[in-house]
């Protein structure tokens, strides 16, 4: 069973279908791709998944256990943590406190791993700034560290590469690679491509609010609907 | 100061060198592009390229931290967005180009202040764009994607811009409005206007472009005619060794 | 009219002789003229609030201050009526507006809520008591009816010229509204502006113009709603700015957008108040709980139940703009020091203090507990509520009455009781946040202004208990017996409420500290991430709620002692927003900001009476404006005055040996004022004198150190110049330092 199961969700903003019957699925141990053009419907899926927006159809389940009528903080609380693609940090507060509000919510975690967690997003050096100090990327990196103190059986994942130089990329990506093997059920939603193809195991490709393929990196890169998703015009019009 | 008092030869956009960055981080190393007058330029490349960043830097949104921007002959590092509005550079932002909740004539209205009577611009307009003219009275927000960027277009084009700068007009539309987009598009460039186009959906700009330039990672990595950059792209955006397939599907080798 | 005919008729048996049916008319009529003048100042604040996201507070003195200009002009100097209210309504209102607009609020567009909101709550406050200092406010000025005494008959009804004059106006207003802002270029542009203010920039449009113009549009609206008022009521300038509740609640119906829907909330109002003021004596036969009283609460509850049922926001992400407020994090030992100075000041005080001098301190103190109870809430959680004072009422009232013999009980229920309230405010306003939280906490406060504070002596529904808040009129409350030991004298008490600030503060500071004080900080920033943390959003603002309400009632329990006895006008709406406003401007982050707003408004209370200045006549009204003065000028700096004085005076502390030297001098001079009979003043004056010399000395040196020791290597490594034989005596070593410096500097 999949750790993290979307079937049928369906979002309708005044009569445009954000998303249109998307099944995703998110597998233990594995990452799990999500990409598509802007507006595509990623962000959306993802705000369906935690709860902050009530699909007009559609099933998510976490493990097995249907979560639709359950409030964000009870499926925080299942075990799915989020990062966000517009920043949603306590710009208050500095890196550990940050992450010690997620820690202490269920006491998942004691300060020292909390301390440990900062340094394997690689932090470490700037545990106690303030956030608002910090650049775009590390800000990022913050978000990973605060949803990985829930100690989350699947972690969603918000364009975290974006604001990251090509060596923090491949650090992300070894990371991410890290908590698969942990077990994690990984999903990624991310516009570097580079970073998808290399660390995903299975990819989703969302375009206009419908899941056009599904494959692993090889499969998605040739697929033609994926091409012309990407490029624009259709297939039939050249 | 008219930008079409430039020199015949010059070209309207020129930047030399352009580099921005966000804080520390740069995000445009080193952009050579030009622009000349009547003709289409698209700058294709995957999200977080740079490319919206560049457009930034043209209108003066965003200061270039290094080398010229030059508008029809005169650096314009520096200027404010409204200097340069006045000077004929229009952009049409990414995806919101209109005031959803004004009507399409009152939206055209928000063009009068240029000096052109509401009269002539709806006229023009409803010329070009007649499905504006069917809504009229409509509220822009109200109608679908393809036409509130034909709005956006319009209300743009009421301007008399002498450089205009479309930034993913595509965004969310379904193919064959931008294609109708696009057509008018190249309808405009034909009347003298430069036009620079940003998008990260190739293939119909493909169609109307001039010269096409692809930006990956902040810089230009392939530049000419639209026919040659075809294979580059699957490259650009999807990674791996590319070339496999051109945009249009057919296999190259 | 006719439909009101019908409706009449319809009631039937309610209504069976024709006088009924007049009397129903009449109603109506009074009911129309009443949802009028709400319309008109309703649509004057929508349009600055869509305009400019600023709901303004104030609007409702605006028009009050348009109505006393408006009688200046046509009685006190005789004008004619249409030159009167002409200048009024198309010179002075929108001259007022766009003075507002330019000085004010444009600054403003970067600022948070909480700083748009407590400019706008004290530019209310100052206009109420500019319109107190400029226009007596023993004279009485009232029943100025347009044409009045005459009217007309319609359908048997009579309907005064005033009211159909009343009538015509809104129907021309919301007519005018519609062609400006749909017809004209200005108005098509002011909408524009809402929509995408830097997209209407780059068409050319200005929309600070457009700002300004909807700024004196809606100034003179709310200038004409409030001429309107003044042939219904007599003009008096607290009760007339907060007539516009009223209109809140007309605009919230147009969810403080749509015109249309704001005119038809008008009406729903205006037409339940005129049926109520007819109907409501007959309909409950004049019982104890609903008496005329409760037909002017009525709007108010309107107000928090349409509140209530707005479409729920999702969960809010940052808000655009976002200013860089610093939120300290205290240590204990700075905690525990700061309440062993306020005990300790406070003891050594008392041999100098007058009784009148102990009252105004140990009202300092209430007032400062009642602030700190608000930093938690708006400091750390980010949650306003303009209810506090009146939880204060209640806190009070619950020590009156279960208090009785100075039983610490009384305090203990002032807590619970009023923790209770707060958690029962909190729970349907948690999905409410900045201006519609304030707002609804504002209207649950005068609510309890209008009503229930003003009720008689009722029974408790369904029991035998007997429930007399403020007795007929005023309530004693007692003083305080611990262990028994009885609070009884005004240094007692004061002792004693000096006693609960410190402990409160050392709490505020633990709670800043502890991990509900992060979560809370956290809520702050981003409510959408702790969701996904798994946190329980609704657990903590209610918790913070409560506690900050309870904190709340015990200062009002004690300020009750304090007085010894209690009654509504002191816990009045607009008696409670200074400290609100006060606590902000000195810095609602922090514990100092609260003893700030304490300080500050009982001195500024106490000035008049001082020796020098009690024959100043004009002084009482400034110290009544000057809270506002400072409300309105906070706009600039979200961090508060508090943070500011601290970078000033923090030198000081540094320096030890200045500051050892400082303390010195102000014992001395603390126990030469003991010890002779100079006067407690002098204590008062030398000791701001002894602290701006040693702040000046220790900057000059610094200043010194600067430009003699130019060049920014450290000198000493570890330490700074000017320390250096001052904490630790000259070594060799320095000597050797500072000659090698200086010889660096001649080589340069």
């Amino acid at each position: 069973m999949a750790a993290l199961d979307c079937s049928g969700v369906t979002v309708s903003f005044g009569g445009h279908l954000a998303l249109d019957d998307v099944d995703v699925t998110a597998a233990d141990g594995a990452v799990t791709g999500l990409i598509g053009p802007n507006g595509a419907g990623k962000t959306t899926l993802f705000n369906v998944v935690c709860g902050l927006l009530t699909p007009s159809r559609g099933v998510v389940s976490l493990g097995g256990r249907e979560l639709n009528r359950l409030p964000p903080y009870k499926r925080a609380r299942l075990g799915l943590a989020r990062t966000f693609q517009r920043l949603e940090l306590f710009g208050l507060l500095t890196v550990r406190e940050n992450v010690l509000v997620a820690a202490d919510v269920r006491g998942t975690m004691g300060a020292a791993e909390v301390e440990a967690v900062i340094e394997r997003v690689g932090l470490a050096g700037r545990i106690d700034d303030r956030v608002d100090e910090l650049p775009t990327g590390q800000a990022r990196l913050v978000e990973i560290a605060r949803a990985l103190a829930t100690r989350p059986r699947v972690l969603l994942l918000d364009e975290p590469a974006s604001g990251l130089d090509e060596r923090e990329t491949d650090e992300l990506g070894r990371l991410l690679r890290e908590l698969a093997a942990e077990g994690m059920a990984v999903l990624l939603v991310e516009h570097d491509v580079r970073l998808v193809m290399e660390v995903c195991d299975l990819i989703h490709v969302l375009d206009f609010g419908r899941i056009i393929a599904v494959g692993d990196a090889a499969t998605v890169r040739s697929d033609e609907a994926v091409l012309a998703a990407y490029l624009g015009g259709s297939l039939e019009a050249s | 100061m008219s930008a079409r008092a430039g020199h015949p030869q010059t070209p309207m956009l020129e930047l030399r060198g352009v580099r921005a960055a966000y804080g520390r981080i740069e995000v445009v190393h080193g952009v050579d592009l030009e622009v000349p007058a009547g003709s289409v330029t698209a700058i294709l490349g995957p999200n977080g390229a740079g490319k919206s960043t560049m457009l930034k830097v043209v209108c003066g949104l965003l200061p270039a931290t290094d080398g010229d921007v030059i508008v029809a002959g005169r650096r314009v590092n520096g200027a404010t967005p409204d200097q340069l509005a006045r000077a004929g550079l229009c952009l049409i932002p990414e995806g919101k180009g209109i005031f959803p909740n004004l009507t399409v004539r009152e939206n055209l209205r928000m063009a009068t202040y240029t000096g052109r009577s509401l009269a002539s611009i709806e006229e023009r307009t409803y010329q070009r764009f007649p499905r504006l003219g069917e809504r009229r009275n409509q509220l822009a927000g109200t109608m679908s994607g393809g036409e509130q960027q034909m709005l956006a277009m319009a209300r743009a084009l009421a301007t008399d811009p002498a450089l205009l700068l479309l930034d993913e007009l595509s965004m969310g539309l379904a193919p064959i409005i931008v294609e109708e987009l696009y057509a008018a598009v190249a309808e405009v460039a034909r009347e003298g206007v430069a036009i620079l186009v940003v998008e990260q959906f190739a293939q119909t700009v493909l169609g109307v472009a001039d010269r096409a330039a692809i930006m990956v990672h902040g810089e230009v990595v392939a530049s000419g005619p639209p026919g040659e950059l075809a294979r580059d792209l699957a490259a650009a955006y999807l990674g791996g060794d590319g070339g496999t397939r051109s945009p249009d599907g057919a296999a190259i080798r | 009219m006719v439909l009101a005919a019908w409706l009449a008729q319809g009631l039937g048996p309610a209504l069976d002789a024709s006088s009924d049916v007049d009397k129903f008319l009449s109603f109506t009529v009074a009911g129309l003229s009443v949802a009028a003048i709400l319309a008109v100042g309703a649509s004057g604040l929508v349009l600055t609030y869509t305009t400019t996201g600023v709901f303004n507070f104030a609007h409702g003195a605006i028009g009050m201050l348009g109505a006393f200009a408006y009688w200046q002009l046509r009685f006190d100097w005789g004008w004619p009526a249409p030159l009167a209210i002409a200048t009024v309504l198309f010179v002075l209102g929108p001259l007022f507006g766009a003075l507002l607009e330019l000085v004010i609020f444009r600054g403003l567009q970067q600022t948070t809520e909480t700083v748009k909101l407590v400019v706008t709550v004290s530019l209310l406050f100052s206009l109420i008591g500019l319109a107190n200092w400029v226009w007596d406010p023993d004279v009485l000025r009232r029943d100025a009816k347009f044409l009045s005494g005459r009217g007309f008959d319609v359908a048997g009804v009579a309907v005064t010229w005033h009211e159909f004059i009343t009538i015509v106006v809104a129907v021309a207003v919301a007519a005018g509204l519609r062609v400006l802002l749909y017809h004209t270029r200005a108005g098509i542009a002011m909408r524009a502006a809402v929509d995408d203010r830097p997209l209407a920039a780059l068409n050319g449009a200005r929309p600070d113009r457009s700002s300004m113009l909807a700024w004196a549009i809606g100034s003179s609206l709310a200038a004409l709603s409030g001429i309107l008022f003044v042939g219904t009521i007599s003009l008096a300038p607290a009760p007339m700015s907060l007539l516009i509740v009223n209109a809140y609640a007309a605009a919230m119906i147009g969810r403080l957008r749509s015109l249309p829907m704001t005119f038809v909330g008008a009406l729903v109002l205006g037409l339940t108040e005129g049926y109520l003021r007819g109907y409501l004596s007959d309909w409950t036969d004049n019982n104890q709980y609903f008496d005329s009283t409760f037909v002017s609460a009525v709007p108010v509850i309107v107000l928090f139940v349409v509140l209530l049922v707005l479409p729920s926001a999702r969960l809010r992400a940052h808000g655009t703009a976002r200013t860089r407020e610093v939120v300290p994090m205290p240590s204990m030992r700075g905690a525990f020091t700061f309440a062993a100075v306020v005990v300790a000041g406070t003891a050594l005080a008392i041999p100098l203090l007058t009784t009148a001098n102990a009252v105004t301190m140990g009202r300092m103190y209430g007032l400062a507990i009642v602030a700190l109870a608000l930093v938690p809430l708006i400091g750390l959680a980010g949650q306003v509520s303009l209810a506090h004072w009146s939880l204060a009422g209640i806190g009070a009232v619950t020590m009156a009455h279960l208090g009785t013999g100075g039983s610490p009980m009384g305090i203990v229920w002032a807590f619970v009781f009023t923790a209770l309230v707060g958690a029962l405010i909190a729970l349907p306003t948690l999905r409410l946040s900045g201006i519609y939280l304030a707002l609804a906490t504002a209207a649950f406060a005068v609510f309890l202004d209008r009503w229930v504070f003003r009720l008689r002596p009722f029974d408790l529904p369904f029991t035998d208990v007997k429930i007399a808040l403020f007795g007929t009129g005023s309530v004693g409350v007692p003083d305080l017996k611990l262990f028994g030991y009885t609070f009884d004298t005004y240094y007692r008490q004061l002792m004693l409420m000096a006693t609960t600030f410190a402990l409160m503060s050392v709490f505020v500071v633990w709670l800043r500290r502890s991990r509900f004080g992060r979560r809370l900080l956290a809520m702050k920033d981003s409510p959408a991430a702790c969701a996904t943390v798994g946190m329980n959003l609704t657990m903590t603002k209610l918790t913070i709620f409560a506690v900050s309400a309870g904190m709340a009632g015990i200062g009002g329990a004690l300020i009750g002692s304090l007085q010894g006895s209690t009654n509504q006008q002191n816990w009045e709406f607009t008696v409670g927003l200074p400290v609100f406003m006060v606590a902000v401007v000195g810095g609602i982050q922090r514990v100092g900001g609260a003893l700030f707003a304490g300080i500050s408004l009982a001195v500024l209370a106490a000035m008049p009476d001082w020796p020098v200045l009690r024959n100043v006549s004009w002084f009482p009204n400034l110290a009544t404006v000057t809270p506002g003065l400072m409300g309105i000028g906070l706009g600039r700096n979200p961090n508060g005055a508090v943070a500011d004085m601290r970078e000033a005076f923090e030198p000081l502390a540094r320096a030890r040996a200045v500051f050892l030297a400082f303390l010195a001098a102000l014992g001395a001079l603390y126990l030469y004022v003991v010890t002779s009979d100079v006067g407690a003043w002098w204590l008062i004056i030398g000791g701001v004198v002894l602290l701006l010399g040693a702040t000046a000395f220790v900057q000059s040196r610094a200043r010194g150190a600067d430009t003699g020791a130019a060049g920014p290597q450290p000198m000493f490594a570890g330490d700074e110049l000017e320390w250096v034989g001052i904490d630790r005596p000259f070594t060799p070593d320095d000597l050797a330092a500072l000659d090698d410096r200086l010889g660096a500097l001649e080589v340069r």
